[in-house]
């Protein structure tokens, strides 16, 4: 090994121990339900325990005379309050239906947990309490659960819209050519998988305090949310109190996974009635509130199918979705499905293309970005459809793979439904993931236990990935018609004393923005990173951003961050240059301070720069005091990081119980700013997707009650269910910004999810198992194994 | 989540709770770990308007040994179960089985006899004590009385118990012999989808019992019979859920839940007679 | 009761849960709370030195008790616990929320079994979920901080909770 693969303590590429984690080990760390705010009021929502009910009154004058009980309020008392129905900021096609969406029903309650009322009461315990003493008088209305009974509108959740459709989207470059290679193909498959959804669970349920200035006529909303940038905007235009009156922060959040990557009714709530009652109003969710109330993940019936040729090359690839948006659009409710709508081919060069979304209406809780938004749908129908061409052209999962790869020599690839992939080296993943699980050893062991008639099978499963994130270029946001920029901004300061204040637009909820951020900053400027300060999360310091989601905060934000220092340094340069009386082309910065090269003693310390800058006593010309500089970065392009992930897991014929036995993970999201992080990233995410493939659902019964809305029900697995990952990286930069990085927060979910069920269809297709739907639960297995038997015999 | 509003006291000694028990009628709750009860009022499906705190009656927890049987006070914690040396040489079984309820907090504070007197046919430590044959042991205002294991479950989360009366020892043979309890769940800390206790008597019987596989914890008589009359492990375990109706949730359908005790009632006799 | 070694005393409402009392009425906002079915973890405390899920506690059934909460477990000079230290040296905690509880439930666990196995670190924390690190780099430090003879060590200024009865023997069940 070199010295140099292992970078200096601190630098970037180092393992930097977090910054974050003093504060958080120790009970330090504040949350928003940590917060204490004198006099706050509480609010309670009553929610409709009917999936789809027509409410005819609400009569809260009960509530209102329990103990503590300040207000209590229907949907319709409240509508005066709203400037505009809650957003949804991508309307992805023009005809998209839209039904009004408003903080409490008003007429119709849609999902068991819409809210229809709400109680304000001086303690949470008043609040509770009261909420039973209001009545409600419903009139149930048919629930509609399944996807493609909403499609057939024999049910309409919004009888305005005509329809449940929200919408139809198509991706179809060239019909012919997918005809022609359909027509032509050796080898056809042809698979339905079921997307289940799934409840995000960050272990911090949602919380939010609105604090008023009755006569200043300022609010600040703390709300445990990813996005307090897009909130004060959202806020603002649904009040309608200006823009300029609303700070927004986000205190210490619990975790997100795209959870917390809306604007929910709660919010404006306790915004709306902290400016009704001129006291502040707080709000705690319950966990069941967060099963139903919070958006929920995933949720499509999906159609793959795929044209190859007699080698197994493909041909085309034709996708058809059904989405299910649940009951109302939220913030990016509709544009999920379309985030993996260019992906269904994977890592796999297709010369023909086509993917069609149709989107509708159920009575249940909205859906929205659950971590990997659309890509760990895309990946999980393309790799399970690569495994079941695998079997029908009689070859190894892993060589049908690598007869399909995009070449490594192809980067940067256009790809037939249109994006540009910036790099990429596939096999070179592949090969090591092989290599590190034991890939022929596994293969010798799992003939030995078929010929030996075992019933404990063992199945290896591989899922090579590839994702686009870093969400991204303004210009392909505006023609997905998404509502927003993909920018971010970042301003450094160095402060009198040459300590470093580093404003970021980005929001992080556990991901560790504030040391990578250190790192970059003090790798530029060779200073410690414990000397940077990072300040993010409050729309008063820092008042541009697009926040955290999507993968995107690194290498847009980290990006900004980048830069900004950069600029920072540029100026620094020019001050030190008049002082020490050089060209600034002299002059070198290496060791925290710039130097005349050739002349070592004719050198600047930037402390001096800095404090030179701040007395401005001796500037040059035109130069403005102070060592400050802002970037605000769009990038050109998604990055695309890539990987392979093989699981290994063994199925008991008799119960159809599995485990998990051996999990592989080779990641490449370019250069790494801090490895320690990146592996953590990959550790959460592994867990997320292989929870999706054997434990966790959002059950619904066909009346639209959920099912599983307790952790009790909703199989969220403890470390008793998982077992230690091995994790490891190739590293292919990318070429879309200046430190080569690609995202890595949703990799793991995205990969691991068909890596799993890959593994478990492998343990089973010698007993004619190749259908199998998640969770793939035992009684599931079971049950696929009994029918395998049947028709057999 | 929040319980609705109620009263409480503590208990001095076992006499004491009776007669606050008798006092206030179906008003008035035990209150033990509150492991289970204290989870239903968060939830509001239990509302008591009064809570008889017996938590802390040390005279009520301990593990004895009573020449042919062990004695256990009712409120003696899983946790103290899993660690009880005598416990686990005289009936490791309990022992074992404590060891799987819930999690290490959760055995921090649930007891046996709030276990058993909550009566909910999920629950591990039921099937185990009626597997084993115990006796319980209950005070009332008219005094004690025992009452056998078998007599116990009457119903769905119903015992034999007044709501008067308090439960304060639980008494099982040593069994040691072949033993083996069989936990089947989705996460390691769930309850059990279905469950299997066996005590074998050494001479190719044994006593079975089953969790989860019907309103109350049930022996599995058909099996116990097969096996007295010369049947093979095989053979009885396929009759483990004979004339059964066991319950359907989110994990398990009636006959997944038919076919897993058959499995694990095998299971149970292939370890109990190789232990 | 004693809360990290102070007493209080205050009259409160029965139904008043532990954590509540902890948070709303100490101002010790350091356990949380995350679900309301005990499934979580995230409000686990250490009572009398064991660990409990102060969430389905009553406050007054923990009168006179001695309870640890995160807030009290690193030293009084504000050094860590040997166990924190573990989990920043090994990346065993990313947005926080599952940490204070599942500090204090590896504290309990450690102080029973001061050398555990993998598999017993990974079935001692079964009572706590985390969402963000998938527990790769929780058991990690798990295993490190027991290496390093965390179980034995003090607890803040060393007043709390007195090393369990049961630790006689060792592992946290049989499996
Ligand atoms: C998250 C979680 C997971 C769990 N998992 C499992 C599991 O896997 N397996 C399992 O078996 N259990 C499980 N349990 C339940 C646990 O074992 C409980 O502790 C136990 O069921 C009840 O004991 P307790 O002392 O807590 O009773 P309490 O909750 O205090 O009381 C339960 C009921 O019994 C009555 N009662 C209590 N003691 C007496 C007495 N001495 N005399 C008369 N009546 C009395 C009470 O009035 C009440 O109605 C779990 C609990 C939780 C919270
Ligand atoms: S808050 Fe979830 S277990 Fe206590
Ligand atoms: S660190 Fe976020 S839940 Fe554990």
């Amino acid at each position: 090994m070199s010295a140099t693969q292992a970078p200096a303590a601190g630098t970037v590429g180092s393992r930097l121990t977090r910054l974050e984690d003093p504060a958080l080990l120790t009970g330090e760390g504040r949350y928003v339900d940590d917060l204490a705010v004198p006099g706050a009021l509480h609010l309670a929502v009553l929610r409709s325990p009917y999936a789809h009910a027509r409410i005819r009154s609400v009569d809260t004058s009960a509530a209102l005379s329990q103990p503590g009980v300040v207000a209590a309020f229907s949907g319709a008392d409240l509508q005066q309050e709203w400037a505009s129905p809650m957003p949804c900021a991508w309307p992805v096609t023009p005809d998209m239906k839209n039904p009004p969406h408003y903080p409490l029903a008003v007429d119709t309650a849609c999902y068991v947990g819409d809210g229809v009322a709400a109680v304000v009461a001086e303690t949470a315990e008043q609040a509770q309490d009261a909420l039973a003493s209001i009545t409600v008088d419903y009139e149930e209305l048919p629930a509609v659960v399944d996807l493609e009974d909403a499609a057939s509108d024999r049910v309409l959740v919004h009888e305005s819209l005509g329809t449940n459709t929200s919408y139809v989207w198509e991706l179809n470059p060239d019909p012919e050519a997918v005809e022609r290679a359909f027509a032509g193909a050796a080898h056809t498959v042809s698979e339905r998988y079921v997307q289940q959804r799934l409840i995000p669970s960050a272990m911090e349920t949602r919380g939010v305090c609105v604090v008023p200035q009755p006569y200043g006529g300022e609010y600040t909303l703390y709300s445990a949310t990813q996005i307090p940038h897009i909130l004060k905007i959202m806020a603002g235009l649904t009040t309608g109190i200006p823009e300029s009156k609303v700070r927004v922060v986000a205190p210490e959040v619990g975790g997100g996974f795209g959870s917390k990557l809306n604007v929910y009714a709660e919010e404006l709530l306790c915004l709306a009635l902290a400016r009704r009652l001129r006291r502040p109003v707080r709000w705690r969710e319950e966990r069941t509130e967060n099963a139903q109330a919070t958006i929920q993940g995933r949720g499509q019936v999906q159609r793959i199918e795929l044209a190859a040729d007699s080698e197994g090359k493909l041909m085309a690839v034709r996708v058809k979705l059904l989405a299910d948006m649940g009951a109302y659009l939220q913030l990016v409710t509709p544009g999920i499905p379309l985030l993996g709508g260019f992906l269904y081919h994977g890592v796999y060069h297709t010369p023909a293309y086509s993917f069609s979304c149709q989107s509708v209406f159920t009575t249940k809780t909205p859906t929205d970005a659950y971590r990997g938004a659309g890509r760990p749908e895309a990946t999980y129908a393309i790799e399970r459809a690569m495994d079941a061409l695998a079997r029908k052209v009689g070859v190894d999962p892993a060589e049908i793979r690598r007869r399909n790869f995009i070449p490594t020599e192809s980067f940067p690839y256009g790809s037939t439904p249109g994006l540009v992939f910036d790099s990429g080296n596939y096999p070179a993943a592949l090969d090591k993931a092989l290599q590190l699980v034991g890939y022929e050893e596994l293969r010798a062991e799992q003939a030995r236990r078929r010929s030996a008639g075992e019933t404990k099978h063992l199945g290896i499963g591989i899922s090579s990935y590839v994702e686009m994130c870093g969400l991204a270029p303004s210009r392909v946001l505006a023609s997905l018609n998404y509502s927003a920029g993909g920018w971010e901004a970042a301003t450094v300061r160095i402060l009198p004393t040459s300590k470093v204040q580093v404003v970021t637009g980005t929001s992080p909820h556990g991901q560790g923005h504030v040391t990578s951020w250190s790192m970059i900053v003090a790798d530029k400027l060779g200073i410690s990173p414990e000397d940077v300060e990072v300040i993010h999360g409050d729309t008063a310091s820092s008042p541009h951003g697009m926040d955290t989601y999507g993968s995107r905060s690194l290498s847009v934000g980290g990006t900004a961050v980048y830069l900004a220092t950069e600029r920072v340094l540029d100026k620094a340069k020019r001050i030190a240059a008049h002082q020490l009386e050089a060209a600034e082309e002299d002059l070198e910065f290496s060791g925290g301070a710039f130097s005349v090269r050739g002349s070592p003693e004719r050198s600047m310390p930037l402390a001096t720069v800095a404090f030179e800058a701040f007395t401005a006593h001796n500037l040059p010309e035109g130069t403005e005091p102070t060592l400050e500089a802002s970037v605000t970065w769009d990038p050109p392009n998604f990055t695309f990081p890539f990987g392979t992930h093989v699981a290994v897991v063994e199925v008991e014929e008799e119960t159809g119980r599995i485990e998990l036995v051996k999990y592989v993970a080779v990641d490449d999201c370019g250069n790494q700013v801090n490895p320690l992080l990146v592996e953590g990233q990959v550790h959460g995410g592994i867990a997320q997707g292989v929870a999706q493939a054997l434990w966790e659902e959002a059950v619904y019964d066909k009346d639209g009650n959920l099912l599983s809305a307790t952790l009790a029900d909703y199989l969220v697995p403890a470390a008793s269910e998982l077992p230690s990952y091995v994790t490891d990286s190739t590293v292919t930069p990318s070429p879309t910004n200046p430190m080569g990085v690609k995202g890595v927060g949703e990799a793991g979910t995205i990969a691991s999810t068909p890596a799993v069920m890959n593994a478990v269809v492998d343990a089973l297709s010698p007993l004619g198992v190749t259908d199998l739907d998640m969770p793939a639960s035992p009684m599931r297995v079971w049950e696929a194994i009994s029918r395998a038997r049947q028709g057999r015999n | 989540m929040i319980p609705a509003a109620f009263d409480y006291t503590r208990a001095g000694s076992a006499e004491e709770a009776v007669s606050l028990l008798s006092q206030h009628g179906d008003e008035a709750k035990l209150l033990a770990g509150g492991h289970s009860l204290l989870p239903l009022m968060k939830l509001r499906l239990a509302t008591p308007a009064l809570l008889v705190d017996v938590g802390r009656l040390g005279e009520l927890s301990y593990v004895r040994d009573e020449g042919d049987h062990i004695a256990i006070g009712a409120l003696t914690r899983h946790h103290d179960l899993v660690h009880s040396d005598l416990l686990r040489q005289q009936v490791p079984i309990l022992s074992h089985t404590a060891g799987l309820v819930g999690d290490p907090q959760v055995r921090h504070r649930g007891t046996i006899g709030g276990s058993l007197a909550h009566g909910d046919p999920a629950s591990d430590l039921p099937a185990v004590v009626l597997a084993l044959g115990g006796t319980l042991v209950a005070r009332g205002p008219r005094g004690e009385r025992t009452i056998p294991a078998t007599e116990f479950f009457r119903g769905f989360l119903e015992t034999a118990l007044a709501p008067d009366e308090l439960l304060t020892e639980i008494r099982v043979p040593k069994a040691g012999g072949g033993w083996s309890y069989q936990k089947f769940n989705r996460r390691a800390f769930d309850w059990a989808i279905v469950g299997v206790a066996a005590v074998a008597d050494g001479g190719g019987r044994a006593a079975v019992s089953l969790v989860n596989m019907g309103p109350t914890p049930l022996r599995a008589t058909a099996v116990e019979e097969a096996l007295a009359g010369g049947a093979s492990v095989a053979e009885a375990a396929s009759h483990a859920a004979d004339g059964l109706d066991p319950p359907s949730d989110l994990n398990a359908s009636p006959e997944y839940r038919r076919h897993l005790a058959t499995v694990l009632v095998r299971r149970a006799l292939e370890e109990a007679g190789t232990r | 009761m004693t809360v990290n070694g102070k007493t209080y005393e205050h009259e409160v409402e029965p139904r008043l849960l532990l954590v509540y009392y902890l948070r709303e009425v100490l101002g010790l906002t350091g356990t949380n709370v995350g679900c309301d079915t005990t499934s979580c973890g995230a409000c686990t405390v250490l009572l009398n030195g064991e660990s409990v899920k102060s969430c389905t506690v009553l406050a007054v059934q923990a009168d006179g008790a001695d309870i640890t909460t995160i807030e009290g477990l690193a030293g009084p000079d504000g050094k860590l616990h040997p166990i924190q230290e573990a989990f920043r040296e090994h990346h065993a905690l990313q947005c926080g929320y599952c940490t204070p509880g599942m500090v204090m439930a590896v504290t309990s666990l450690l102080r029973e079994n001061p050398h555990p196995s993998e598999d017993q670190v990974r079935f001692g924390l079964e009572g706590n979920l985390c969402r963000c690190t998938g527990y790769h780099n929780i058991v990690k430090a798990v295993l490190a901080a027991a290496a390093a003879g965390a179980g034995s060590a003090p607890i803040g200024a060393g007043t709390a909770g007195a090393v369990p009865t049961g630790g006689a023997v060792a592992g946290g069940g049989a499996r």
